[in-house]
């Protein structure tokens, strides 16, 4: 029986005991005629009987599920070894080209002796399969018998339901949360193992950045350089730019949209100013590298100034654009959540309605305006489609916008495409970068929710 | 009278969404205001205005002179337009998008509805305290400092200062805060923060003040507080003061206007109003509410 058949019927089972813990239910409530006392409503028993059942069955299953796997594995590479057969060096290999053989022309297509192992291994998986089958399915039938025998109007059902409710919620939060702990101890790992081959300050503070490392001795550069400062510095160049565009388009069309717009305009304005975060940033890209950048370098080079073909300022002006609706959405909803009375307050005292916008408005908004803002950089410091068209792979180390510069992101990306051993220095330097980026980012964060904690003017 | 509109009467209905009148409140036919709505020396003078929220009409024909350095009263049940009119004063209507005004309102024989007239100028001669206590999420110093700061009151920081002062003496709360006039202004209590509201709008140096229930978020004590606050400054402003309080109206206001649905009943000098209303219908409103 398939996975999902087993979990279809699991879910039957649990539907049938919550349709009969509820008749359970109503009927002894008929029977015991208290109507003045408020009583738990009988559905909640229908669910507390359903996922007695339902939930314990499921984790038993994915449980099985989990080992089911090795346990096969470890059978197989028994009979192989009782039947002395020459398994290759490689035995994940070997398994997996035995169990890839889905189709007869496949099985057929294996030698005799893969042949005979092909047949263990099916009849080992059918045995798993049904055992697993058979110890859930009555795992189940019996938990649903014992729920219905068990429930009666004495069952704190309310109180059990609440708890398990709970107890989802919280591993719903709880997978997040690991998630993202586990990311950051992988990437920790890494780092440190990247740290031994490339030591740590020449990393964190050298000045040039080549990672190719020689494949063979005689082959030109061949000395890797491992230097992340122009990275970080072609980084934050080019959000710079972007925050320079993002920031004050975006507030100020936040302030237009809740401030001055007539709720016509703001209805259309606003979605369609939502557009722009959700352009692919391909699109964006070629906007950059066909259209942006040719433009810089004519103006630049009509005023006498050298401009490279690929530029930070180009893609910076790009991804400014493409971020301003972060900032701008998110404005726009606090300002407008800002009460009407401040704004009356302040036009009753004669201030203008751009002096009520800077001196109460925004200082009220403000953790907003800053979430916004916040979100907008961390998307301009995570862009890499961008900066690959239009600002270059050319790892300089400049400040000067008008030149080609890279970023974090893009070098990640460059070092961990194409065919890679995994282990050189090459690509856990990624690894290294994105334990820089994070840290970045983080302090990014703690500065940003200092700055709101001082000078937000909270309303109620 | 009867026993039924008594009843009603004593409770006088609330929110937007007010019972149908009675039959026998619309079968008093609506004449023209009873009493003086006219007065010498007004500092405002409205004649014939009406206010509209879209199609809807929520003033009727008001015409009401309001005399300077004293108090007048705006008295009605919930609906009557007490805040519309009021609003229109210091044309804070303007902020809503859907309401319109006719008529002529003029202050000091000055239209200001008039096409060259600047209704931010308007609002700082004309005041205004609100029903809920609004002070900016500022410190108590910042929230009387921002009109004076945003009109060029003053020369320089010490000067700001004395003005700040004087502003929370005369709203009467200088001794409660003189410790933490840095601290948020939100951070006080009603009655302090209504108090504060007061010390913004006088800090401005308004020739009128216009309330909207000002006292009725808050307990009896900060009530009585306001009141008396009320009595000194007429000394220095005209008070336009809404109130569902007839107490407060008689023991605030030396002029009473009675509104009912949009339109203006009747005025005179409160103490007649309240002892000898010439009005059937304020009669009524004004029993009502005694008991
Ligand atoms: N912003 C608005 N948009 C549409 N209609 C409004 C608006 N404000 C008030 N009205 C309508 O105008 C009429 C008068 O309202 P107003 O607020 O002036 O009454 P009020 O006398 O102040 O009542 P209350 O004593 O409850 O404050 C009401 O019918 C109300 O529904
Ligand atoms: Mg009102």
């Amino acid at each position: 029986m398939t996975i999902s058949a087993l979990i279809f019927l699991l879910l039957l089972f649990a539907a049938f005991s919550y349709f009969m813990a509820r008749q359970k239910i109503t009927t002894a409530y008929r029977q015991n005629k208290q109507p003045s006392k408020i009583m738990t409503l009988p559905k909640y028993f229908g669910y507390v009987a359903a996922l007695c059942s339902l939930l314990p069955s499921l984790l038993v299953l994915f449980v099985l599920q989990g080992v089911e796997e090795p346990y096969i594995n470890s059978e197989i590479s028994s009979f192989i070894g009782s039947q002395n057969i020459a398994a290759s060096d490689d035995l994940d290999l070997y398994l997996n080209e035995i169990k890839s053989a889905d189709t007869p022309e496949k099985i057929a297509a294996l030698s005799e002796e893969k042949q005979a192992v092909y047949q263990r291994y099916h009849e080992i998986e059918t045995t798993t399969q049904r055992t697993i089958t058979a110890i859930v399915l009555s795992l189940a039938i019996l938990l649903v018998i014992w729920g219905l025998r068990k429930i009666n109007t004495e069952t704190p059902a309310r109180k059990v339901f609440e708890k398990i409710i709970e107890g989802i919620l919280l591993l719903a939060a709880s997978i997040a949360i690991m998630t993202t702990v586990g990311i950051v101890f992988s990437v920790l790992f890494e780092s440190t193992r990247f740290f031994g081959e490339v030591p740590i300050m020449s990393f964190m503070f050298g000045t040039e950045w080549s990672p190719q490392t020689a494949i063979r001795a005689d082959q030109v550069g061949s000395s890797a350089a491992f230097g992340a400062v122009p990275l970080f510095v072609g980084t934050m160049l080019i959000s710079f730019i972007a925050l320079l565009v993002s920031v004050p388009l975006g507030l100020m069309s936040a302030v237009y949209l809740s401030e001055y717009a007539s709720s016509t305009v703001r209805a259309v304005a606003k979605p369609v100013l939502e557009i722009l975060a959700g352009i692919p940033t391909v699109v964006y890209g070629f906007f950059a590298a066909l259209t942006v950048a040719p433009f810089i370098r004519g103006l630049g080079e009509s005023m006498g100034l050298s401009v490279a073909s690929e530029s930070a300022l180009a893609a910076g002006l790009v991804m400014g654009i493409m971020i301003i609706p972060f900032v701008s959405s998110l404005s726009d909803d606090v300002l407008s959540a800002v009460p009407q009375s401040l704004r009356e307050g302040s036009l009753g005292l004669g201030a203008t309605r751009s002096e009520t916008i800077v001196k109460v408005l925004i200082p009220a908004a403000l953790p907003g305006i800053v979430g916004g803002v916040l979100l907008a950089a961390s998307r301009a410091i995570g862009e890499t489609m961008i900066v690959v068209m239009a600002a270059g792979l050319a790892a300089n180390l400049t400040v000067n916008p008008l030149e080609a510069v890279t970023t974090v992101t893009v070098q990640i990306v460059t070092l961990l495409t194409g065919d890679q051993e995994f282990d050189s220095a090459k690509t856990l330097a990624a690894f290294a970068l994105g334990l820089m980026l994070f840290i970045t980012t983080l302090i990014l964060n703690v500065i940003a929710l200092h700055v709101v904690r001082k000078y937000r003017e909270q309303y109620e | 009278m009867n026993e039924a509109v008594l009843n009603e009467l004593a409770e006088p209905p609330t929110g937007v969404n007010a019972p149908p009148e009675t039959e026998d409140s619309l079968n008093i036919e609506y004449t023209d205001t009873v009493g003086q709505p006219m007065c010498e020396n007004a500092k405002f003078r409205t004649k014939n205005v009406n206010v509209f929220y879209a199609d809807n009409q929520a003033i009727h024909d008001v015409s009401l002179d309001i005399g300077a350095h004293q108090v007048i009263a705006l008295i009605g049940p919930s609906g009557c337009g007490k805040s519309t009119y009021l609003r229109t004063l210091n044309r804070m209507n303007d902020t809503i998008d859907i309401c319109r005004v006719e008529g002529q309102i003029l202050l000091d024989e000055q239209d200001i509805y008039a096409k060259k007239q600047d209704p931010v100028l308007l609002r700082a001669r004309v005041g205004m305290v609100f029903q809920k206590p609004n002070p900016f999420p500022k410190s108590i110093y910042d929230n009387v400092a921002y009109g004076p700061k945003i009109h060029g009151l003053t020369r320089n920081k010490s000067e700001l200062d004395d003005l700040v002062e004087e502003a929370l003496i005369k709203a009467g709360l200088f001794q409660e805060v003189k410790d933490r006039l840095h601290a948020p202004g939100t951070g006080l209590s009603g009655g302090q923060q209504q108090r504060l509201c007061i010390a913004r709008t006088i800090a401005v140096q308004p020739e009128v003040i216009l309330m909207d229930e000002p006292a009725s978020a808050l307990d009896p004590i900060a009530t009585a507080k306001i009141e008396e606050l009320i009595n000194e400054l007429k000394e220095n402003f005209t008070i336009v003061i809404v109130t569902h309080s007839m107490q407060q109206a008689a023991r605030v206001s030396q002029r009473t206007a009675y509104f009912h649905m949009g339109r203006l009943i009747e005025v005179g000098e409160t103490d007649q109003i309240f002892t000898n209303p010439a009005h059937e219908l304020t009669e009524k409103y004004i029993t009502g509410r005694f008991g």
